[in-house]
Order: structure tokens, then sequence, then C-alpha cells
């Protein structure tokens, strides 16, 4: 087996766009689960409507730049309406609320009934022209790195993305190091005791779910702006399961957490993937157990079961306090 | 322990006007379906005392607590904390408006320090706002905030636990950490929801102190007890509950010897002949 191929791929998946895309979407989630302790199973809504308001604006002639403001905009309008109504009941309702409302958006926008405005199952395409134009490398030129050949489209996407992780990591470190994000973390805790202490507990989960639902709707600009290609199916409730995944690896409650769990996810998955792919083809008797279609799936089994190791022997994530997760189990 | 003269000019009865009164409640009723849960005509509580609210499990106690504290909705009734009425407005803002409560069961936030814990308490922390907590110009006020919550610490014992983790502390340990956290807020009446549940006797002398001590210090202490040794050793006036009413308001010396009280406690018949 080519072990060096299949860590090439991982590689060239940890460091690739949707690395950067899952790991801004974490950061939203980490922020609502991690900090707060909203139970947003629906945080790919966020993501939809990041990209669906960027594709739309420039559909109709709009601006990028603006579409990008308008999507996430409509994140912050879509975590009022569905936090407004939730956030006074139990953690229960949120979490019914917005996985609905995810399904709902993404079967919405995917219905013959919006297409002019949407495009249906087929969505829109090519609207991130003003990104591009902007890339100083040649689009056309594979740039060598030693190991890791990387084309100049590609390139300026992980330039300009990871330095968006990192900036939008410190803004979120200002903010969660502060007495607000104390604040957020005594709501996670016990939100009657915050209650009892004068704290306004209700402003402060709608401010988390709306700032979270704003980052997602970034990760969902940056998804869109690669793919030059927003589709429905894109969206779909794994993602965020996924998302969830990479948060609790990095480390809930942690600041670089998301960005660490995303890394190493993409990582693995990728890895594995190829793993997989080259031992069906290549290790006598396991093409006899598995199909190449098989070989493909079976890294979410392989996932799966990390998953649950990683819960029992590592609660805190990879970055995680061990103290504080023993506390909170 | 100061002198209380103001307890010898207040009729012992339900209901009595007390010469200064901090809290004021009239007509205050709560029913859960039908059944009437708390059923207060008028209570008053007189400022820097402290007050014992006693009853039979299901007294409604608890709930009244909640009632006034903004943790449950009345059905009827108004109450005001120094002349302005502070009736179903949410809880944060009563708390706000200068009465804080504690819980039950004790509420402290294990996944933050014992010094976050006080911390938090801070009424006007400026960096609690999401803008200026981006934009910064809170540093001064968190010095200052942790400044006063290393005294409080002090003060309650638990400077030596300020950077464990409160999900580490002691049961006793935890309801010193509420008493702490609701000194923080700097409350005008403090509210004990069974301040002494589950606490070793050794330790509930040390908790009574404090509770004298917040009177003391100005306060206005109102505490929900079952243990009649420790309304009698700390309490300045006695509140009877039972079925949702004040059925008797005396000095603890004169509570026990409460006809309505005994009853309440034992039943109606006791002593009597079975008919």
């Amino acid at each position: 087996m080519d072990l060096h191929a299949a860590l090439i791929a991982g590689f060239a998946a940890a460091i690739g766009p949707t690395a950067i895309a899952f790991a801004i979407s974490a950061l939203g989630l980490n922020l609502q689960f991690g900090y707060t302790g909203l139970l947003n199973i629906g945080h790919v809504a966020f993501m939809l409507m990041g990209a669906y308001g960027a594709a739309i604006t420039v559909e109709n002639g709009g601006s990028l730049w603006v579409g990008i403001l308008i999507g996430i905009l409509a994140a912050v309008v879509l975590g009022l309406i569905l936090g407004i109504p939730t956030l006074r009941l139990r953690a229960e309702y949120l979490a019914i609320t917005t996985i609905a409302a995810a399904e709902v958006l993404r079967l919405l926008v995917r219905s013959s009934w919006s297409e002019p405005l949407t495009g249906g199952v087929f969505g829109v395409q090519g609207f991130a022209g003003e990104f591009f134009a902007l890339n100083p490398f040649d689009s056309g030129r594979v740039y060598d790195f030693g190991i890791l050949p990387i084309n100049g489209r590609r390139l300026f996407i992980i330039i300009v993305g990871w330095l968006l992780v990192v900036l939008l990591t410190l803004l979120l470190a200002r903010l969660l190091n502060s007495p607000w994000g104390r604040l957020l973390r005594a709501i996670r805790e016990d939100e009657d005791a915050a209650r009892s202490l004068g704290k306004n507990v209700y402003a402060r989960k709608l401010q988390s779910l709306t700032i979270g639902g704003a980052l997602g709707a970034v990760a969902g600009v940056v998804l869109a702006i690669e793919q030059q290609n927003v589709v429905p199916d894109s969206f779909r409730p794994e993602i965020t399961f996924i998302i969830f995944v990479i948060v609790i690896l990095g480390g809930a409650g942690t600041i670089w957490g998301p960005v660490v769990g995303a890394v190493v996810f993409q990582f693995l998955f990728f890895f594995l993937d190829r793993l997989m792919r080259q031992a069906q083809a290549n290790v006598p008797y396991v093409d006899e157990v598995l199909t190449a279609a098989g070989a493909a799936q079976i890294r979410f089994v392989l996932l799966g079961i990390g998953i649950i190791l990683l819960l029992v022997y590592r609660p805190q994530g990879l970055i995680g306090n061990r103290r504080e997760a023993v506390i909170g189990a | 322990m100061p002198e209380v003269a103001w307890t010898d000019s207040v009729e012992p009865k339900p209901g009595a006007t007390k010469p200064d009164a901090v809290v004021t409640a009239r007509g205050v009723q709560r029913f859960f379906g039908g059944l009437r849960a708390v059923d207060v005509d008028h209570l008053e509580i007189q400022r820097n005392s402290i007050t014992a609210l006693i009853g039979p499990n299901g007294a409604g106690k608890t709930t009244f607590f909640n009632l006034l504290t903004g943790f449950d909705q009345a059905t009827a009734g108004s109450w005001e904390l120094n002349g302005g009425s502070i009736a179903g407005i949410p809880a944060y803002q009563v708390a706000r408006r200068g009465m804080v409560r504690t819980f039950q069961l004790t509420r402290a936030l294990p996944r933050l320090t014992v010094r976050d814990n006080v911390m938090l308490a801070e009424p006007n922390h400026p960096g609690e706002a999401v803008s200026r907590a981006l934009v910064g110009f809170w540093k001064p006020k968190e010095t200052e905030t942790a400044e006063r919550a290393g005294q409080l610490l002090e003060r309650f014992g638990l400077l030596h636990m300020a950077d464990e983790y409160a999900g580490t502390l002691s049961g006793g340990q935890r309801k010193l950490l509420e008493l702490a956290r609701a000194m923080m807020v700097n409350p005008e009446v403090i509210m004990l929801d069974e301040p002494m549940a589950g606490i070793n006797p050794a330790l509930t002398q040390t908790l009574l102190e404090h509770v004298v001590r917040l009177r003391d210090d100005g306060k206005t202490v109102v505490f929900v007890e079952h243990d009649m040794d420790v309304v009698q050793e700390i309490s300045d006036w006695v509140v009877v509950l039972a079925a949702g009413r004040v059925i008797a308001e005396d000095q603890p010396e004169g509570i026990a010897g409460n006809s309505d009280v005994i009853d309440a406690y034992l039943g109606t018949h006791h002593g009597e002949a079975a008919s």
C-alpha cells in the first residue's frame, strides 16, 4: 500500500478550503454549544444562508462583497427567528427547532417553487468572479511545495481562508476571554443561577446564537466560493453533525479547539479514505468482503468508532482541559 | 447581636405591620390548576432583620420565594421592594433591584473557578456587553471586581479554593460560595432557600455566623428553614406558612407556643378525643 500517497491526500485535505470552511463553522458552533450550552442541531442552515445570500445577490446583479454581507445578515435574521421564541424555553426546544428549520430551508431552496431565485436542485453557479479577480497567483499554474503541488486558484483560497480563520479566532478569543465570555459559560453551567445574580440570560443567548450563526454564514460563503457552485444538497443535516464532531474532537469550550478539530478531522477523513480504497484494490481478500463503494463508506464507520473512543478516553477533546471535562460529566 | 427592639412593638399576628418594611406583599396568589399553593394576604418584612419563613412540607414556602424573586409567575397580587413594585418583572431585574436569592439545591457553576463564580455576580460590569467586550476598556472594572471578589472569598473562607473549579467544592463550601456570590451583587434583601439543608452540624454554626453577619452589614435576610433550633438561634422574626397562607407571625420565642402553628404541624385534632 502506498502510505505516502494516503498521507499526502490527508494533508492536502487538512489545509484545504473545506477544512477552512469547517473550522469557521465550528468556531460558530463552539460559541453556541461549547461556551453557551445552546443545542443548535441545525447549524448547516446558517451555512446555507451565507452561501445562498452571496450567490443570489451576485446572480441578481449585486456585488459579491455586498452578497457576503447579505448572507451574514440573513443568518443573523435566521438566528433571531429561531432564537426569539425558543431561547426562553428549555434547551430541547432550540434543538428541535433548529434541526427542523435546517431541513425546511434546504427543501425550500431545492423546490421548483423557489427555482427562479435559487435555481432549485441545480443551484447557482459562477458568482465568485470578483474574488478570483483579486488572485495574485496564476490560476492555471501549479505551484510546487515539495511534496504537495497546489494550483494557483486553490493557493489563493487557502491563504485568504486561513488568514480569515486566524483573524476570526483571535476576535472570538477577545470576546470569550472577557466578562461577556464568562457570562456565557455561566449560562452554560446553570442559567437560573446566572439569572438569580441579575444577568439577562435571554439576551446573551440570543447574542451567542446570532454571532455563531454569522460565523456559520461566513463558512457557507467560503464553501460557495471554493466550489463556485451552491446546490441545496451540499447542506444536508450530516454537515451539522460533522461540525459537532469537529467541535468535540478539538475540544468544546476551547478557543483553538474548532480549528484543531477541523484540520485533524479532514486529515483523518481523507487519509482513511485513501487507505481503504488502496486496501480494497490491492490487498488480497479485502476485495472479497468490500466493494469499491463500500471502501468509500467504511471511513464513516471508522470515524464513528473513533468518536466513541474519543468520548470515552479523551472527553475533553484534543486540546481541552481534562479536569474541566470530568467535572462536567 | 444588636438590640432588636422593633420586634416588641409589632403585634404578633398574620399580616402584622412593621415599623420599617423593606418588602411588602399584598394578595399574592399562585394556583396550580385547582391547587392554591400560595395565598398570602399581607406580609411585611422588616428592614435589616433576619426573618425566618417556616412551615410544614408543601406549605408553599419555596413557591412564595419563587414568586417574590421572579422565578415563577403569580396568579394575582402585588409586592414591593422599597416601595417600588417588583411584581411580574423578570428574575434578573428583581436581582438588579436589590433582591437576590439562593437555591435549596446549591447552584454552583461547576466548570467555572470559584473566583469566576463570584466575579460573575458583579452587578455593573461593562465587559458583559458584547460591544464593550470586543472594543475593550473593561479591564479597570475587572481589576476592581477581582479585588472585591477576593475580599468576599476571604470572608467566607474560600480564598484557598479560589482557583479551583467550583465543581470540586464540598456541599458546605458550595453554600458558602452562594452566600459570597449573593453578597457580590450587593443586594438589599437576601433570600436564602434552606441555607442549612444537608450541611453537617459543625459547618451549620459557621454558616449561621455568616448569616448573622449579613444582617450586621445592613442586609435584610429572609430564609426558609426546617430546623427549629436554627430558627430560634438567629432569627429576629418568624413567619409561619401553612397551606399557602400566613397563619402566624411572632418573635422566635413566642412562635413555638402558638396554637395555630402546633395545629399546622401536628394536625388540628391532636390531643382531642377521636370523634
